[in-house]
């Protein structure tokens, strides 16, 4: 069931537009915003976007963030040591379109957002420019109840979250509230780990691709390099790189690195 | 219940499971399970026998009469500090294991912050022979050293939590990822009336023999089963939860949950977690929890491990909300020196959790007929050392 739809091409938002127009092969990149310096966040959107990452996610820092491995954890905390609070964040963002084109989301809990405010949130995402969210302990009852009607308000699209434990049910449902992409987890983990390939996970993959679903599919967590981000590619419509991404920041000399990434990880794809 | 949980899981404001994807089915799972695995009455009968000859209940009413005669009115302390290891967290893990080996479980693992609680989940996994696993933050292992040996010696993995304050939060954080990684198999036991729906609910379930007993026991000794004051301290809130569950609707019973002020509520090193608190989101549930303006969480500090947490199980925050409950606060020294009283008064020693309760005697005021039953959620042997250091003994 579609509950809603944008056939109205001006709803469409940035990433309606990417998926439109390319709908193999995808690479989004994740970094925290303020990390590895408080400065660092349109820097670096600015090189990925250079260096051919297709869609960004900027995380939000947060002090307690359960679904994250050591890696994020860490550039979670030196973020916040670095001083980054929403406020900032959107501060920042005013510059965002005058320099990054490619779709981003915002990535973060929810209780900073509670604290900022639901609707002023919202209203500030759009306004900077961003196209959707991903808060991975948003509920989708609470979504419904609560967060929907300001995100619809807003054009921003709310990204939900799928593992190899949810059911076929649910699935249906969750492609039902998403109005861009879904994203696929590649094993119940939390973020960091690396890509288990099994038979049980490629027939989870087969499993979800053969439902045919209303939205492109990414998959997320455990995609570090070329090998796990092409057999991504081959079950769903791109893959999300982010511990991996993180590590490099916290190289010397990162910023001249970017290309490097971006390019061994896409290399013949 | 006028103050019970609604079909979606919250209690007024206060509640609901805000979860990753990751934990949605091992928490449905529960949800739609629970209520029928303790309604069942095989699970009732294990329960109920493991409850009398393994715990040792029904824990005694005991009437204080020195500290009766001290604050002029009759004081009765409901001694969870006699159950089987030590305190009123063996109520929630005997419920809970005996619910994990119906859902099939083959892995346990917890989080504890004194200790108490892990000990507890560490005795029912000895008792049914399932792995155990206890995350429990650096610091906490150091100043409840006695504990960690304990567990050990019962068989569990200690897994110090290195993160954040390292403390009983940052504890149930890894334990909260231990669980996303191992979805299948593992069930969380979670030591207090927090998380996400339906533990709120299910430990409240679980704690509130304390009351039920207490109900009979104080119509022995009185000739009416409602008190004119009930006192506990407040972690999470479960001792407390279990004492107030079947007064909260005879209205006429005054609630009163002490928290931790550590060196004082304005010091900056507190745990008065409502004191400080603002409404927020903390392990899955919307609840009060204390946090700077941008939403990140405050390092709480007590000197009592148990009570060293930022926030309060959801029906808590309810109950403070809608004045049903008085949420007041005790410091480190406070609660130290009424150990001690408890100590030398009444031949008892209380754990420092539990001296906060004990302590707020010292602020109110009584008549002569009051009944005023305190929850001694546990005895103090874990906490000697700091004692000790404290008093020079
Ligand atoms: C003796 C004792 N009392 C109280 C507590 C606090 O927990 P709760 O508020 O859930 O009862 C603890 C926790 O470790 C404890 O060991």
């Amino acid at each position: 069931m579609q509950l809603f739809s944008f056939n109205d091409t001006t709803d469409m938002n940035r990433l309606n537009q990417l998926f439109a127009s390319k709908n193999k092969n995808l690479l989004s990149i994740y970094y925290t915003a303020g990390y590895p310096r408080l400065d660092t966040t349109l820097d670096i959107a600015e090189a990925l976007e250079k260096a051919g990452a297709d869609f960004l996610e900027i995380g939000f820092p947060y002090s307690d963030p359960v679904a994250d491995g050591p890696t994020i954890q860490h550039s979670s905390q030196t973020a916040l040591d670095n001083g980054m609070t929403l406020n900032l964040l959107f501060q920042q963002l005013k510059e965002l379109r005058n320099r990054v084109s490619i779709p981003v989301l915002l990535m973060g809990y929810i209780n900073p957002i509670v604290q900022y405010g639901v609707e002023r949130f919202c209203k500030d995402a759009s306004a900077a420019g961003v196209d959707g969210v991903i808060v991975p302990d948003l509920p989708m009852y609470e979504y419904e109840m609560i967060y929907r009607k300001h995100f619809e308000d807003n054009n921003l699209s709310n990204i939900f979250l799928v593992t190899p434990q949810t059911s076929e049910e649910r699935i249906r449902k969750i492609d039902g509230f998403s109005n861009s992409f879904i994203y696929l987890l590649s094993s119940s983990s939390i973020t960091g780990g690396s890509l288990q390939l099994s038979d049980s996970i490629e027939a989870y993959y087969q499993r979800i691709k053969d439902m045919h679903l209303n939205n492109p599919a990414i998959i997320g967590f455990g995609i570090s390099d070329n090998r796990s981000f092409s057999k991504a590619c081959e079950y769903a419509n791109g893959a999300i790189v982010g511990s991996a991404f993180v590590k490099l920041l916290a190289e010397e000399n990162y910023m001249e690195k970017i290309p490097e990434f971006i390019k061994a990880i896409k290399d013949s794809l | 219940m006028k103050y019970g949980v609604n079909e979606q899981g919250y209690y007024g404001d206060f509640g609901g499971a805000y979860i990753p994807e990751m934990l949605y089915p091992n928490v449905e799972e529960l949800r739609r399970e629970y209520v029928k695995i303790l309604d069942d009455p095989d699970f009732k009968q294990e329960f109920d026998q493991l409850m009398k000859d393994y715990v040792g209940r029904p824990s005694p009413l005991y009437h204080a009469k020195r500290y009766s005669e001290k604050y002029g009115a009759n004081i009765f302390f409901k001694r969870e500090d006699l159950n089987h290891t030590g305190s009123h967290k063996i109520n929630n893990a005997i419920g809970q294991i005996l619910l994990a080996k119906r859902l099939g479980k083959k892995r346990i693992i917890a989080e504890t912050g004194a200790g108490q609680h892990g000990v507890a989940t560490a005795t029912v996994c000895a008792l049914m022979g399932i792995e155990c696993i206890v995350y429990m933050g650096e610091i906490d292992m150091e100043r409840q050293a006695p504990n960690v040996a304990r567990m050990k010696m019962l068989g569990a993995t200690v897994i110090p939590a290195t993160s954040g304050s390292k403390t009983l939060k940052d504890a149930t954080n890894e334990a909260l990822r231990d669980w996303i990684a191992n979805p299948v198999d593992t069930h969380y036991i979670i030591g207090s009336v927090v998380g996400p729906y339906p533990y709120p609910e299910m430990v409240a379930k679980f704690q509130s023999i304390i009351s039920a007993e207490t109900k009979v026991q104080l119509k022995e000794h009185t000739g009416s089963e409602l008190p004119q004051y009930v006192l506990a301290c407040v972690g999470g809130g479960s001792n407390a939860m279990g004492m107030f569950y079947n007064f909260l609707d005879d209205e006429e019973v005054k609630l009163v949950a002490v928290e931790a002020a550590g060196k004082g509520v304005n010091s900056g090193h507190s745990a008065a977690t409502t004191a400080l608190g603002k409404e927020g989101v903390l392990h899955g549930s919307r609840t009060i929890l204390m946090q700077s303006d941008d939403g990140q969480v405050v390092e709480p500090y007590s000197i009592s491990a148990g009570l060293d947490y930022p926030g309060i199980g959801p029906q808590h925050a309810h109950l403070y909300k809608v004045n049903r409950a008085q949420y007041v606060s005790i410091t480190d020294e406070e609660s130290l020196n009424a150990g001690l009283l408890c100590c030398q008064l009444e031949g008892i020693i209380p754990a420092i959790e539990t001296a906060h309760a004990l302590a707020y005697l010292e602020k109110m005021t009584f008549k002569k007929d009051d009944n005023v039953v305190i929850c001694i959620s546990g005895r103090g042997d874990k906490d000697l050392s700091t004692y000790i250091k404290h008093f020079g003994y």
